[in-house]
């Protein structure tokens, strides 16, 4: 056995260690130029105009000059723009001389930590504006901006602006830090810089509109209203200084629904309120069976009598689960099983 | 072009780094304080001038030399176009760390050490990427009172370090050591007013040279 000794310095220099090759700009310039000039040729070639020669044309030529049996795409010869060619390297971040050209490109992130240097300038240049106006005895500014109606940047259209990744810890150190300026009774001064950071979020339609009562050539108040259950939508037209006629489909109450239990769902809005002798309803209703019709007229009568009545007692209804609608519809049957739930009937053996 | 080099090595004080501070100006930016007796560390004994009421002075004639001869290698680096990094873990001064670096148009790194950002630069940054010739340290110690990660790195990478070090401080690894306060707001004010000028002037100086050789 003999010992090698080799030196560090000798192994380093095994070709294959060095990772893929680096195109320096000039390389990638100078192949820029041969391809434009290599273009020029090959239409004199074959006898184009070397003006009006695109890429369509140049891969047809080659795929005629040099015909190949190859089967893959990939290994054909092929004339190419070298931006196509060679992949892209990342942009290099420092100059001919090697120095980096951002003041804190020696942390990792520099985007980001720059980010929250200027906010921390900005939140310094609060503080001193405040000494300054409490120096001067003069009231510092109360308003409170709303931010019901506004949220902060996420993470990810964060990495969008910075064009670096940003941890989940950065992230909310950032964000504290914004809470933080924008907690400052003297905040105002920086709103244009805030703003970059917060979005406008449109706030939902919370208080459902009443619509007020119409009125037909009679004088008589009346208010219409829709309603769905299961598969039945119904629309009610609830008339004024009635008797508690009620018609569906053109059809009385009696004769549509022989069914007790449907008559009092049509009736529980009308009871609930106490005005069961004073209002007519005409109705029309399609789809569903009769106890889906049923609930679907109570829902469209019970929404169409919100206009007659106090905001109170909409509420009233509200919370009695009248004005809600009843979101169950009949499950879909799954494979592998006989019904919605129901499994097939388990043998032993 | 060698003689441009060349030159400022002659002189003992080429760039005059005497004249920008006085023992009183050190001695009103309260740089002579130290921590208490029971912080100070067995490598800083040296450099200590006394204890009053269990807290220790730090002598202020030694801490002038030192000054004077940091300064004068980091006006040196920056005459000669070096990359100065400087490094401090403190929250309070931060900000102000990252705006010296800034006016001077060097480069400051006052956040959370990644690993191998000095020893395993080439993976980190890319190839190519060039390391800083010089670390200047505000405060060596990090948030948890230990010795900062990166002057361990420089001496393994073999860059010159320049730091501030206080009575808990070890100023073992470091080349070019001052002894004074890293506490006070004061007396890190007066090390970036020092560390602006000196570098400032070093680059105005090497300008100055080389449109004056320029025009020969």
């Amino acid at each position: 056995l003999r010992l090698i000794c080799t030196t560090a310095a000798v192994q380093r220099k095994n070709a294959g260690a060095s990772g893929p090759e680096k195109y320096t700009e000039a390389f990638i310039k100078k192949q820029i130029e041969e391809f434009n000039l290599g273009k020029r040729h090959l239409a004199n070639m074959m006898g184009e105009d070397p003006e009006t020669f695109t890429q369509e044309d140049i891969d047809r030529a080659i795929a005629y000059l040099f015909p190949s049996g190859l089967f893959d795409e990939r290994a054909r010869p092929v004339m190419k723009h070298p931006t196509e060619i060679f992949p892209e390297q990342r942009k290099i971040q420092w100059g001919e001389d090697g120095r980096p050209f951002h003041f804190l490109f020696y942390t990792g992130k520099q985007s980001y930590y720059s980010l929250m240097h200027e906010t921390y300038e900005k939140l310094l240049n609060v503080q001193k504006h405040q000494d300054q106006l409490i120096a001067q005895d003069l009231p510092l500014q109360k308003e409170k901006r709303n931010l019901a109606g506004s949220r902060w940047l996420t993470k990810i259209e964060l990495e969008e602006m910075l064009l670096e990744k940003v941890s989940d810890d950065d992230y909310s150190r950032f964000i504290q830090l914004l809470q933080k300026l924008v907690a400052l009774p003297c905040a105002d001064i920086e709103e244009k810089y805030i703003q970059k950071f917060s979005k406008e979020v449109p706030v939902q339609l919370q208080k459902v509109v009443i619509e007020p009562l119409q009125y037909d050539e009679r004088g008589v108040a009346f208010s219409t209203g829709e309603g769905r259950r299961k598969t039945a939508s119904a629309t009610a037209i609830v008339y004024d200084n009635g008797t508690g006629k009620i018609t569906v489909n053109g059809i009385d109450i009696l004769h549509y629904f022989p069914v007790l239990q449907d008559r009092e769902q049509l009736l529980f809005p009308f009871q609930f309120l106490g005005r069961i002798g004073k209002h007519d309803m005409v109705c029309t209703v399609s789809g569903g069976g009769r106890s889906s019709q049923a609930g679907a007229i109570r829902l469209a009568s019970a929404k169409a009598l919100r206009s007659f009545v106090t905001e109170k007692e909409v509420e009233f209804m509200r919370q009695a689960g009248l004005l809600t609608l009843d979101p169950r519809v009949k499950e879909r049957k799954k494979p592998g099983q006989e019904g919605p739930r129901r499994k097939f009937t388990w043998k032993k053996r | 072009d060698d003689k441009l080099l060349t030159e400022p090595l002659s002189h003992p004080d080429f760039f005059g780094v005497k004249e920008l501070f006085t023992l009183k100006d050190l001695f009103d930016a309260r740089v002579h304080l130290g921590h208490k007796k029971g912080c100070r560390h067995r490598f800083m004994e040296p450099y200590i001038f006394g204890c009053r009421l269990d807290q220790d002075i730090i002598d202020l004639e030694q801490t002038m030399q030192h000054l004077q001869l940091a300064l004068n290698f980091t006006a040196h680096v920056a005459y000669r176009g070096g990359i100065i990094l400087f490094v401090s873990r403190r929250r309070q001064f931060c900000h102000l760390v990252e705006s010296t670096a800034r006016a001077c148009g060097e480069y400051a790194h006052t956040r959370f050490w990644q690993g191998g950002l000095l020893t395993n630069a080439h993976v980190q940054f890319g190839p190519g990427v060039r390391l800083p010739d010089l670390l200047v340290f505000l405060s060596t110690l990090n948030n948890v009172f230990e010795p900062h990660v990166a002057i361990r790195d420089a001496a393994k990478m073999n860059i010159p370090t320049v730091g501030v070090v206080d009575t808990n401080c070890n100023p073992c690894l470091i080349s070019y050591p001052i002894p004074g306060n890293d506490d006070s707001p004061a007396a890190v004010e007066l090390y970036c007013k020092l560390f602006r000028m000196t570098i400032v002037r070093a680059k105005d100086k090497r300008r100055h040279s080389e449109a004056f050789r320029e025009l020969q």
